[in-house]
Order: structure tokens, then C-alpha cells, then sequence
């Protein structure tokens, strides 16, 4: 934003309202083509201002010219008048020289940082600012830059109001040129914390409830993001339960449960989450100090998720859930009580949890067992409870299909699906990964589940996802992704190191069914390092289609369901 | 004992019997370990039954292909997916042709040089001429030169072939016996020679590839790699040597976990390596320069016969145009070409390594009565990476294009023995 030169246009508008009166007249007939502006953009301005027009893209000096034109006017002390007002800048030059020996010691409106010293000017300096005003004012007529500037009533107007004037005329100007601009920044994510950056993890640590210790044998590409060993921070957790002061012991619950591993999937998570934080909304109550609600609650709630994140980094649907309470928060209003705000938040919370999760699942359900037919063989990877939903559904409705779990170390989910699969009679044929392209050709669809998807249309998904659809494309098999939309992030990601979750190494070294495993000592050799990876990204063109409660869209919609259904929370 | 005499018609010794046997056992009980490890048993065992085979006095080779073709034919039928016994049965069979038939032309040319002697001193040179055009003519296919130098003596060449053949048999019958008795001799001595050159060459296999390794392998490189392979780790190691620094991820190969064990070594050699879960590879491989593993086979068309997963890793290899090198030495190429080799040239190993037995033996309910059984584990040894996922092959003999490996087959191998089934003898 050019600051606007307002005390060359104070002269030049002087300068101008010198030759107002013939000019007014001119008025009448604006001969716009008799009067050459040359450089100057002066001619426009002059004959086009009209009083109510906001001031626009010339050198301020209708503005001023319009409002005070009447006051320029009356001021015709010196006669000298040039017929051709804005014609050169030697006119001009004269013109302000002029003006400046009439209003000898008066001081004209400069930069801010000028004024203090105009202020004390001596009238001896006063041609020496003039003649730099005026190459300054060439300068800036030169480029014709969009300048605004306050109206001022009066020259002698202290600085500051006028400051603030213009500034708040500046960016009403803005506004009015592109109103959705700063909006439009807003709605840019943003940057997440890099782990790298040190002064940033030096604020984090003083900042953190739980003790975390440094990694062994960090992998240098993930430098960025958190390696912390989580093995013995439970106990740690336990004994200083005591000493946790503001946190709300549901908080505390949930975060010692992710912490723990008992809690697992992103939309129990998220589901676990949103209730404790209901019970801290029940059982809060305005400090006596001179705060809103809305204030100390959010600030209650930013402490409790910087401690669920130190427990485990959260999930992007966790994330989302979370901008939706704060966003709710902040639409208190002062004339509820706070028993009504209270539960109109619980209500709240309980609607979300509703609508964005329960019955959208049923919903994608329902939309996704229309693709099960009969003789189906469905590959499945992992263990998601919504593509369980779908397929015991699509049992009970006894279409005759059968199903392939492929699963992966380290966490060996899939047999979880597996029970519950041939609990209920359904035939199924479980692998490992490495196995994928021995069965994928006798696999007719892939249903696969989400951790969230990004605004390039790639599947954020648990590790391995990728490698299946990769597969699958290579054999010309579909991939459906089936993930509700309140998971769908603005955010873009190309590949899986630019963000992702680091898990426990130690459980890569233990392999199943073996006592002494050769690994065991891997921390004691500084060359070799172990990564668990949590999560990789999937790209777009591997996806056929997503299937949202929306309905099945393709991977390129995904921005367009963020940005006309994410933003206002219609649903609620 | 018999069954093998009335099949084959030629008598097999008996204490050779017994190793074939003890060998067939191994191979059954899948107790030898690696390709490499049974092409030397292999080549070992063909060796001792070829030095106690008792040749007849005419057509001394025949006789030795027949052997051995039915001791392979037998091995092969072991254990399907070891190609590499077939390989070198071929092999050997491939060097008894060609010592046959190189002695033969030796020894064309030293009888019509003792028979034109008597019959023609006058002309030594001719006859000798004549010699060396027969000898090219029997050995070499017909090529322009040979055709046009051979024009006009090419019928007195072979008139005097004949001519001389019949004097001398006629004549000499006592030098004749003792020629074909040392040329016996000379057969097998030479094929075992030739023998020993190839367990030889199976041995030095990898130090023969790990002289490569430089060419291929430049500083701040990272390098992908899944399982195990002895190979591989010459390979890296030799890289290693000339002060070449390059990390090392290493994918763990579930469910044998043989990436555990080569990570421990390459770490024990001083290389930076990070082990990773095999689900993890396509997320590492957008930061990796080059994927290098080792084979199990090398198909006539170019395809490999790999441990499971690698057809995954070839997969998102080719998606972020990454080199896909396979390192192999010469004795796992195989002359056939690989139809259905998911299938065909795969094993399916116990399903207790992905899942235990007892596991969800709670909750499966066998009343249910389609008889069909509820739960298939399926635990594959082997994958099948096609030939347009394989950048580079690296053997023994230099590196070669996955289009070209064709043509070394014609190198080590002939065509008549690419069937090792005898035909019926009717």
C-alpha cells in the first residue's frame, strides 16, 4: 500500500483551489479536451468529481476539491489565477511557491513524520520544502498512483485524526474495490507448527503439560514433525494427575486414552473428545473477573487440545470439530445467560456429533451398499467402522459376495475386521500387503476407508492405503473411498513427508511370534534408525470416486463440497 | 532301480543313485536355502554322476545327455518353483553338446589329416585347407564368407571327407578303437573341466556384480530395497568400499522379516539404514533414487520371479520414475518363458506365519452348513514382476536390458533342451 503523500496534495489542492474560481465556472461546460493534463491525470479528476463520490483513484485532489471546493473558493486571496490550471508542473511549482509565501507560517499538511519537524519549521525552510514537495508531488503525479487521502477540513487539522481517517478511508477503498479479499485470506489454513524450527519447539516445551523426551535415532526427513517416545510417558501422566490443576479430569481421561492406544479410529476420537469437552462445558462457570464467557471459555478449550495433542498429534477431523466449537463459542451473544449458553453449546455439540457423524455414516451406508452386487469380491484394507457398517449391511440385505482383508503390520488391524466378519457368516480371505498383487486380480471392488481428504482431491488415509489403490489402478479394479465430509480439509499435501504422524518405532523391532528378535538392540546403533509411519496420502487419480453422505463424487469435488458445505455448518 | 533302467535305457551307477536321492529328498523338504545354494549342490551332484558314468564306445554324448536329462527331469519335478536346478541341468547338458562337438571337429580334422597323409602327400596343404573349411562348415551356421570361400572346394572337400573317412576306417580300425577311447576319456574330462568352471563362476557370482556397484551407485543417494539378498549386500557393500555415502531404506519383507536381517548387517558394515514396514513403501518412495533387489529367477522374456511385495514396489517404482534394478547372476536365467507365473511359479506357504491357528477359532461357527470352509489365508512366497517394470538387469556378465535377456539364453543354453521330459520310448 503506497502511503498517500498527503501534503503534496494539500499543495497541489491549495495550488488547485487558487484556481477554483475559474475553474467552477469552467464547470459548467467541462471542456475536458481543452485542458491537457499531460502527465497529470489532474483533468479528470477536476471536472468528474462529484461531492458524494468516494474519494477515488486520483491524487486525492477532487476529494479534497469537491468537499472543500466551497471553501477553496472563498479563499481566493491571491489573483493569481492560471488559466490552464493543471498543465505543467512549473505552473504549479509557482502556483505552491505562491501559496506557501501567502500562508507563511502555516503549516500544511505533511507526512506524519514530517509534522513534528514542520511544526518547528522556520519560515526560512520554507521554500526548501517546497520546492521538495513539489519534485515530490511530480513524482507522484508521475506514476498517478492510487492515493487516497482524507478529506481534510482543515490544514491545520492535527495528524493523527487524520491518520486514522485515512487509513480507515484506505481500507474502505479496498473493500470496496474487492470485498472478499481479506476474506479470502482467511480462509487459507494456517501454516502448521514445523518441528524443526527450534525457537518454535522451545516455545512448545515451556508451553507443554506432558514431559516429553527426546527420540533416539531421529530419521533426518521428518526432522519436521514431533518424534516423541511415548512409552514411558503414562506413568508420567498418572503422577503428576495431582498437580494438572485447570484440566478437567474428562479431558485428562481421553487424553490418557489416546495416549494409551485404547482409543484408536479418527471418528471415535473425535466423538470421545467433543463429549469431554461437553462435560467442561457443563461443569464451567464465568470467573468473577472481568471476563466474557465466550474469552475464558475458548481459552479453557485451547488449553484442553494442546494437551490432547501433546497426548497424540490430533486428527484433521478432530481439527475441524474443533474449529466448529470455537466458531460457536464466538457467536454468544452478551444477552444470554450463562446456563442458556451453556446448553445451547451442549446442544450443540451433541447436534454435530449427530449430523456430521452418526447419520452421516448411515446415510454413506446406504449410498455405498447400492454398489455391492452379487458374486462381488471386495477388497478391503484395515479395519474402518464404516466400510464394516457397509458390508454387514449389505449381508443382512444377503447379497452373496465375499471379502478379501489385507493387512499390514505393525498394528495388524485388519484381524479386528476379520472377527467380526466371520462372527456373522461372512466368507472371507485374509493377507498381508506384500500379498496384494497375488489377490488383486481376483478382486472386483476396492471399498476403502478415510482418515480425510484434501482439497487436491488425495486420500489421507493409514499407511499402506496408497500402495492398495496403486495396485488396484494397475489391475483396472475401482477404488471407492468412503469418508464422511465433516473429515474434508481445505488443506493440499502431495506427498506423505510433508505431514504425517510418526508412531512408535520400538514396535517395528518386535516381530510376532518370535522371542529374540535381531532388531532388539536397534537404539544402541546409531545408524540405524526405524520408522513408523502413520498415515501416507493417496493421489486423486488412483480414487475413482468418494463416497460421501452427499452422495459419490468424484476426487476433484472435494473443494467444492468444503467450500459450499464446511464454512456455515448449515446443517445445524 | 529298474523302473529307471526300462525309462532311460542307460544304467545309472548305483552310488550315484544315492546322492540323486538324498538330493530329491532336499529339494522336497524345500531344506536348501536360496538359488544360489542348489545351483552349486546341483552342478556338484551332476558333476559326480557324470564322472562315474560308464560310457559306451560309440556316440559317447548321447549317452550323457540321456543320464542326465532323466536325473533332471526327476529334480525338476521336486520342486517346481527352483528353476535354477532346471537351469543348470540345462547347462551341463548345454556344455556335454558343445565339448562333443568341439572334439569332434577337433578330431575330423586330425583323422583326415592322418588319412589324406597316406592317401595324398603331395598335397598336405590342401588337405589340411580341407580340413579347416569341414570343420567350419560342421560347426558354424552358413554365413556368406564361408558360403563363397567354400564354392568351388566344397564338394572335393566333402568328396575327400568321405574318401578319407572310409580309408581310414577301412585301414586303421586299431588307431580308430584307441582314438575313440581316448576321445571318451577326453569328453568327460573335458565336460567336468567345464563343470568346475561353472560352479566356479556360481561361487564368484556376487563379487563379479559388486564390481558394478560403483558405476551405479553416487554420493547422498538413497537407495530402497526389500528383504533380503545375499547379493545385495555385496552390491552395497562394494559401493560402500569406494568411500561412496548413500542411505539405505529397507523394506522388512513381512512375513519372513528377512529386511531385519539385512539391515543388522548393513549396519554392522557402517551404512546409515532405515528399516520401514512394507505398507510404508510407496509413502518413502517419492524420496528414494533407486530401488535395488535381488531375484529369485530371471525369465526367458525378461520377467522376474521375486520375493512377495516386490511387484508393489515395482509398481510405485515406475509411478515416480524411479530405477528398478534387479541384480542376478547368469544361473538364474531360465530358458522358459513364464505363462500364468502367479499361479504356476509361485508356492503357498503355511498360514500360521499371518495368522496363528487358535486365533479365531471363538468365533467361527462351523455349523453353518455350505461346506464351504469360511476363512482362506493366503500366504504366497513369490511375485511376479512383468518385464516393462524392470529398468536394468545386472549379472555377472555386465547390465543388461530386460528386451535382451533372450538373447543370453542362447549363450548358456540349447534349444534342444528346453523340454527335460524324455519322450516315451516307444
Amino acid at each position: 500500500m503506497i502511503p498517500p503523500a498527503r501534503h503534496a496534495s494539500d499543495n497541489l489542492s491549495r495550488a488547485v483551489g487558487m484556481a477554483v474560481p475559474t475553474v467552477s465556472q469552467l464547470r459548467v461546460h467541462p471542456p475536458v479536451d481543452s485542458l491537457q493534463a499531460g502527465s497529470y491525470a489532474l483533468s479528470d479528476s477536476v471536472f468528474s468529481a462529484s461531492p458524494t463520490r468516494s474519494p477515488s483513484s486520483r491524487i486525492g485532489i477532487d476529494g479534497e476539491f469537491s468537499e472543500d471546493s466551497a471553501n477553496w473558493i472563498k479563499r481566493d486571496n491571491s489573483g493569481r489565477l492560471t488559466a490552464a490550471v493543471p498543465t505543467g508542473v512549473p505552473d504549479l511549482t509557482q502556483s505552491i511557491e505562491a501559496s506557501n509565501n501567502e500562508n507563511n507560517g502555516e503549516v500544511v499538511g505533511g507526512p506524519p513524520q514530517k509534522n513534528s519537524k514542520l511544526l518547528k519549521a522556520k519560515t526560512t525552510k520554507a521554500e526548501r520544502r517546497a520546492l521538495q514537495e513539489a519534485q515530490r508531488a511530480a513524482k507522484a503525479s508521475a506514476k498517478a498512483p492510487e492515493q487516497t487521502s482524507k478529506p481534510e477540513k482543515q490544514a491545520n487539522q492535527k495528524k493523527y485524526v487524520s491518520q486514522l481517517a485515512s487509513s480507515s478511508v484506505v481500507h474502505e477503498k479496498k473493500g470496496g474495490d474487492k470485498p472478499l479479499e481479506k476474506d479470502r485470506k482467511k480462509d487459507m489454513p494456517p501454516p502448521r507448527m514445523q518441528f524443526d524450527n527450534k525457537s518454535w519447539v522451545e516455545k512448545a516445551k515451556k508451553r507443554s503439560v506432558v514431559k516429553q523426551t527426546e527420540a533416539r535415532n531421529r530419521v533426518e526427513i521428518f526432522r519436521h514433525l514431533p518424534q516423541y517416545e511415548r512409552g514411558n510417558q503414562l506413568s508420567d501422566l498418572g503422577s503428576s494427575f495431582f498437580q494438572m490443576g485447570d484440566m478437567h479430569p474428562a479431558v485428562y481421561k481421553v487424553g490418557l486414552q489416546f495416549l494409551a492406544g485404547d482409543i484408536m479410529w479418527s471418528n471415535t476420537r473425535c466423538i470421545s473428545m467433543l463429549q469431554a469437552f461437553q462435560k467442561v462445558i457443563e461443569d464451567y462457570s464465568t470467573p468473577p473477573e472481568r471476563t466474557t464467557l465466550a474469552r475464558d471459555l475458548t481459552a479453557k478449550i485451547n488449553a484442553s487440545v494442546s494437551f490432547l495433542n501433546e497426548c497424540r498429534p490430533l486428527s484433521i477431523s478432530m481439527g475441524n470439530a474443533i474449529r466448529f466449537l470455537k466458531a460457536r463459542i464466538t457467536k454468544l451473544t452478551l444477552a444470554q445467560t450463562e446456563s442458556e449458553a451453556k446448553t445451547s453449546l451442549c446442544s450443540d455439540i451433541d447436534n454435530y456429533i449427530q449430523a456430521k457423524i452418526v447419520l452421516a455414516d448411515k446415510q454413506i451406508v446406504i449410498h455405498a451398499v447400492t454398489k455391492i452386487c452379487d458374486g462381488d469380491v471386495i477388497l478391503t484394507y484395515g479395519s474402518s467402522s464404516l466400510i464394516e457398517m457397509i458390508i454387514l449391511r449389505a449381508h443382512e440385505l444377503r447379497r452373496q459376495f465375499r471379502v478379501v482383508i489385507v493387512d499390514s503390520r505393525p498394528n495388524l488391524e485388519g484381524q479386528q475386521l476379520l472377527r467380526k466378519l466371520v462372527e456373522k457368516g461372512l466368507s472371507c480371505t485374509y493377507t498381508h500387503i506384500n500379498a496384494v498383487s497375488y489377490v488383486m486380480h481376483e478382486a472386483t471392488k476396492i471399498f476403502l476407508g478415510a482418515a480425510s481428504v484434501l482439497s487436491n482431491g488425495t486420500v489421507y488415509s493409514t499407511v499402506g492405503t496408497a500402495c492398495i489403490a496403486m495396485v488396484a489402478h494397475a489391475y483396472h479394479v475401482p477404488v471407492l473411498v468412503c469418508c464422511e465430509s465433516y473429515k474434508f480439509h481445505e488443506r493440499v499435501q502431495l506427498d506423505s513427508i510433508c505431514s504425517n504422524e510418526l508412531g512408535d518405532p520400538d514396535v517395528i523391532a518386535k516381530v510376532p511370534g518370535r522371542t529374540n528378535n535381531c532388531l532388539d538392540d536397534w537404539a544402541s546403533k546409531e545408524n540405524l534408525q526405524l520408522l513408523n509411519l502413520a498415515y501416507d496420502v493417496t493421489p486423486a487419480d488412483y480414487v475413482s470416486t468418494i463416497v460421501t453422505e452427499y452422495g459419490m463424487i468424484p476426487p476433484t469435488s472435494v473443494p467444492v463440497i468444503v467450500r459450499e458445505f464446511g464454512r456455515e455448518h448449515v446443517l445445524i | 532301480m529298474t523302473a529307471l533302467l526300462q525309462l532311460t535305457g542307460t544304467v545309472i551307477m548305483p552310488d550315484t543313485h544315492a546322492l540323486v536321492n538324498d538330493f530329491l529328498n532336499k529339494l522336497k523338504k524345500r531344506k536348501i536355502e536360496g538359488s544360489k545354494a542348489t545351483a552349486k549342490l546341483t552342478a556338484e551332484l551332476l558333476r559326480s554322476v557324470i564322472s562315474q558314468q560308464r560310457l559306451p564306445n560309440t556316440n559317447q554324448a548321447g549317452a550323457l545327455i540321456h543320464a542326465i536329462k532323466a536325473i533332471g527331469e526327476q529334480l525338476t519335478a521336486a520342486n517346481h518353483v527352483e528353476v535354477a536346478v532346471g537351469n543348470i541341468v540345462r547347462r551341463v547338458l548345454h556344455i556335454i553338446r558343445e565339448e562333443d562337438v568341439s572334439l569332434t571337429t577337433a578330431s575330423i580334422g586330425g583323422l583326415s589329416l592322418q588319412g589324406l597323409s597316406d592317401d595324398e602327400e603331395d598335397n598336405p596343404l590342401v588337405s589340411a585347407a580341407v580340413a579347416a573349411a569341414a570343420a567350419r562348415t560342421t560347426l558354424r551356421p552358413p554365413s556368406l564368407q564361408t558360403l563363397l570361400e567354400d564354392m568351388p572346394s566344397h564338394s572335393a572337400a566333402a568328396a575327400a571327407l568321405h574318401h578319407s573317412s572310409s580309408s581310414a576306417g577301412d585301414s586303421e580300425d586299431k588307431t580308430k578303437s584307441t582314438d575313440k577311447n581316448s576321445r571318451s576319456r577326453k569328453l568327460k574330462h573335458n565336460v567336468i573341466e567345464t563343470v568346475n568352471e561353472l560352479i566356479q563362476d556360481i561361487a564368484t557370482c556376487h563379487e563379479q556384480i559388486a564390481e558394478q556397484a560403483v558405476e551405479h551407485i553416487h554420493h547422498n543417494e538413497v537407495i530402497l530395497t526389500l528383504g533380503s539378498s545375499g547379493t545385495v549386500i555385496e552390491f552395497l557393500c562394494a559401493a560402500k568400499e569406494k568411500k561412496r555415502s548413500f542411505r539405505v531404506f529397507v523394506a522388512e519383507g513381512a512375513p519372513r522379516y528377512q529386511g531385519h536381517t539385512l539391515a543388522k548387517e548393513l549396519v554392522a558394515r557402517g551404512l546409515q539404514t532405515t528399516v520401514i514396514t512394507d505398507s510404508a513403501v510407496f509413502a518413502m518412495i517419492s524420496r528414494v533414487n533407486m530401488v535395488i533387489v535381488g531375484a529369485h529367477a530371471v525369465m526367458a522374456n525378461g520377467g522376474v520371479i521375486a520375493p512377495v511385495g516386490l511387484n508393489m514396489v515395482a509398481l510405485a517404482a515406475q509411478r515416480h520414475s524411479v530405477p528398478f534394478v534387479v541384480l542376478a547372476g547368469i544361473h538364474k536365467l531360465c530358458p522358459l518363458y513364464p505363462h500364468n507365473p502367479e499361479v504356476l511359479l509361485n508356492e503357498l506357504k503355511s498360514p500360521s506365519e499371518l495368522l496363528d491357528f487358535g486365533e479365531l477359532s471363538d468365533c467361527m461357527d462351523f455349523g453353518i452348513g455350505t461346506g464351504s470352509p469360511l476363512l482362506h489365508v493366503v500366504n504366497p512366497a513369490f511375485d511376479y514382476v512383468p518385464p516393462k517394470l524392470v529398468s536394468l538387469f545386472i549379472t555377472d556378465t555386465g547390465g543388461h536390458n530386460p528386451s535382451y535377456m533372450y538373447r543370453l539364453i542362447a549363450d548358456y543354453y540349447s534349444a534342444d533342451d528346453l523340454v527335460l521330459q524324455q519322450r516315451p520310448t516307444s
